[in-house]
């Protein structure tokens, strides 16, 4: 490597990921969608509903997985384009009577437009930079929600209230179980895309830029191409988890989407492993119970408790879930031998 | 078979027997989930963490007086288990722990959950699932909905009655009045401002000359109330946050202009608002309150206010005895506690809600004299009075009587 190129190009922030180590095997990927499938059964409609907020949050991690793992760009923005999702399938539920079902593809597209315009400016900037960039919309959209002029739309600072969908065709199910299974669905759905995005030649573009832009360059990867339209993936499959996480909760409000969120999400990503798709599930579990596992050793110190454990998580196994997967297979490996 | 069948007979007929002589001695027991023999389960959801954590000290205060009533033998012998959890002030963490709550811990109702968002994310559900949504920690004035919501409850007199009340003053002191709103452009700022437009009625266009409004962002409200007294109006009403309170205070008294100052109560607090904004500056403001200031020397040998000291003295040292939300906690608490008195051996959903829409003339001590609670089936607003103050030499003088107002939401 040349003194030049030094300058030129810093040491890449996110380590090189190869692409079959993003995914799961088969056996291990239908022995988890078992699980989820009968799950349900068997818990209350309580758990239910944290399940369902574990795949969405679990999707939401995906998204910027697919950004940072894939693409090599960080963002800290991505409550914004879970907001704007959130918005767009409360607004057209209540104000415009659409089923909810087709308000998530309206979100994709609405969140993939603005995910793909916010990356154009994002091109001049990288690494921190970039996320400093992404963490200015993060601080911005509560309060652009909150505008006047939106006000009739969002209802301000009150928020919307989200009516929650009923099984269809009369199934025997609980609304909450309802709910899950489609989430399951769309979840699923997204992942087998998201798995097909990052084998694809585009993939392949995504990983070519993250590990060296002028490389990628040099072999005729648009870069500014790949690069906004990472953001714009990124973007709309977060819209659409924000869009279902609307329905869960059945509420929006701006305090609901702050650089909390945003945080929480980036969290998330570094504990299930960054470029490691199936740990997105593995940090939204992390970002979901981890809080009240705190809270329950000590109410008033549950910030610091929480700390605590994330540092720990930090200092024990750096790489996330994806090194403790790794781990495991390494160990079943010389069990086998034996 | 049939001396079996005699048995049962037999058995069954004492325990009727038993059981009749017991519903002669005290009503019929009759549960809900969270409500045994022993204990009564209240949920309460908090932010213990995020930017509204300071408010998590009024959870704290109702843990301490519960765990007070749990030594002195409970109520009507049950004891109370009080599961509060955090929420961070984040709506949707919100959804989780109240289903976490009532799904769960299967607690009989939940109680004084805090702020407009969270509760508002919450209202549909338990609603919908008919639990208690008692006596929730905001002052909106939706919450007083009994045909659309009967199981919510505020407790603290709603944001519009408060402007209400200066708007009757107003108009029988003060009719020819020039009046400058500055309020804060969220939904607390703008039920205020309902309030007041609401009290003046047809004569609100003509007196309300200007109105203001400001963004929790700003650093400084200083050119609003340059823009105000450019005005010329004679009235302030002074709808802010204590921060914003301070420096509108301050800077009237730097520009000199001297109207008539009304400032909202939530900004009443002379710990916190008064002294940094500099005594001098704060002589003749009006404001309307309902509970006794700890820090006001009136109340030093009043008994109501020994209590309360006693009870953090012993039950919570480490909490400020100062803080508004230490006193508003211990009110709201007593005021839950004659509710279940109320209840009796009927500890139902239903019956909850009936007993907390039917108090009567009930005072905790820290309530102003002369302000009582009041509800019924059809006002869920429990405190709707307030007494008008005014800030003299450093601390605040009561004037006039009891003045009530009842808004729905």
């Amino acid at each position: 490597m040349s003194a030049a190129e030094d300058v030129v190009t810093e040491a890449p922030a996110v380590e090189a990921v190869p692409k079959r180590a993003m995914t799961l095997g088969t056996g291990t990927s239908l022995l988890v969608l078992a699980a989820l499938l009968i799950m349900p059964v068997f818990v209350k409609n309580f758990i239910i509903f944290q399940m369902t907020m574990l795949l969405i949050y679990g999707l939401a991690v995906l998204a910027l997985n697919i950004l940072t793992g894939g693409s090599g760009q960080f963002s800290l923005g991505q409550s914004a384009f879970y907001a704007v999702g959130a918005y767009t399938t409360a607004v057209l539920m209540e104000h415009f009577n659409v089923n909810y079902a087709l308000t998530l593809p309206i979100a994709g597209v609405v969140c993939f437009a603005f995910g793909f315009l916010f990356g154009q400016p994002a091109l001049r900037l990288s690494g921190v930079y970039l996320a400093l960039a992404t963490f200015a919309l993060a601080t911005a959209m509560p309060q652009l929600l909150k505008l006047n002029f939106l006000e009739h739309w969002t209802g301000g600072v009150q928020g919307l209230v989200v009516t929650k969908p009923d099984a269809p065709f009369g199934l025997p199910m609980s609304q909450d179980m309802w709910l899950y299974y489609f989430t399951l669905v769309v979840v699923i759905a997204i992942y087998i895309f998201s798995v097909n995005l990052l084998r694809s030649r585009s993939g392949r573009a995504f990983m070519a830029i993250r590990d060296n832009e002028i490389a990628a360059s040099a072999m005729g990867v648009d870069v500014a191409l790949y690069k906004t339209l990472a953001f714009g993936v990124s973007a709309a499959v977060t819209g659409v988890a924000g869009s279902l996480g609307a329905i869960a909760v059945q509420f929006v409000a701006p305090d609901s989407y702050t650089i909390t969120l945003a945080i929480s999400l980036f969290l998330g990503m570094v504990v299930g492993g960054v470029g490691w798709l199936p740990g997105s599930i593995v940090g939204a579990a992390f970002i979901i119970f981890v809080p009240n596992i705190a809270e329950g050793i000590s109410k008033g110190l549950s910030g610091a408790v929480f700390g605590v454990l994330l540092f720990l998580v930090i200092y024990l196994v750096p790489h996330g879930a994806r090194q403790v997967a790794i781990l495991g297979q390494q160990f079943a490996g010389k069990l086998r031998k034996n | 078979m049939l001396a079996v069948t005699g048995k049962l007979a037999a058995a069954s007929l004492a325990l009727a027997l038993i059981a009749a002589s017991a519903s002669t001695a005290s009503a019929q027991k009759k549960y809900d989930t969270g409500a045994t023999d022993t204990e009564i389960k209240i949920g309460n959801i908090m932010p213990y963490s995020g930017p509204a954590s300071a408010y998590g000290v009024i959870g704290r205060t109702e843990a301490a007086y519960f765990k007070k009533i749990n030594e002195e033998g409970g109520v009507n012998g049950r004891k109370i288990n009080f599961i509060s959890y955090d929420d961070g002030y984040s709506p949707p963490k919100t959804v989780e722990q109240a289903r976490k709550l009532v799904e769960s811990d299967e607690v009989l109702l939940i109680f004084n959950s805090l702020g407009t968002p969270p509760n508002s994310a919450i209202h549909k559900y338990m609603n919908s699932k008919k639990v208690p949504q008692l006596f929730v920690a905001t002052g909106a004035t939706k919450w007083n909905d009994p045909k659309n919501f009967p199981w919510t409850m505020g407790w603290q007199p709603n944001y519009q009655s408060e402007t209400q009340i200066y708007a009757k003053w107003l108009l029988k002191n003060k009719p020819d009045a020039k009046i400058a709103v500055l309020y804060q452009n969220d939904d607390y700022g703008k039920d205020y401002l309902k309030g007041l437009k609401d009290g003046l009625g047809a004569k609100a266009a003509s007196m309300i000359v200007i109105e203001e409004s400001y963004e929790t962002s700003e650093p400084t409200i200083d050119n609003h109330i340059v823009k105000l007294k450019s005005t010329g109006a004679d009235v302030f009403m002074n709808i802010t946050t204590p921060k914003f309170a301070a420096q509108a205070i301050k800077k009237n008294a730097e520009i000199g202009w001297k109207p008539l100052h009304f400032l909202n109560n939530v900004s009443a607090s002379v710990g916190s608002v008064i002294r940094p904004a500099g005594f001098e500056n704060a002589q003749d403001i009006i404001s309307a309150d309902y509970l006794k200031d700890v820090a006001d020397p009136e109340w030093a040998n009043d008994p109501g206010m020994k209590g309360f000291l006693e009870f953090m003295a012993k039950y919570f040292p480490e909490g400020d005895k100062l803080a508004h939300e230490s006193i508003v906690g211990y009110g709201v608490a007593q005021t839950l506690v004659q509710v279940l008195k109320q209840c009796g051996d009927d500890l139902t959903r239903e019956n909850v809600m009936k007993q907390a829409a039917n108090l009567k003339d009930f005072r905790t001590e820290v309530l102003l004299p002369g302000i009582q609670i009041n509800t019924s089936p059809t006002d869920f607003a429990p405190i709707s009075q307030l007494r008008l103050e005014r800030f003299k030499g450093e601390k605040w003088d009561l004037f006039g009587d009891v003045i009530s107002a009842d808004v729905g939401g």
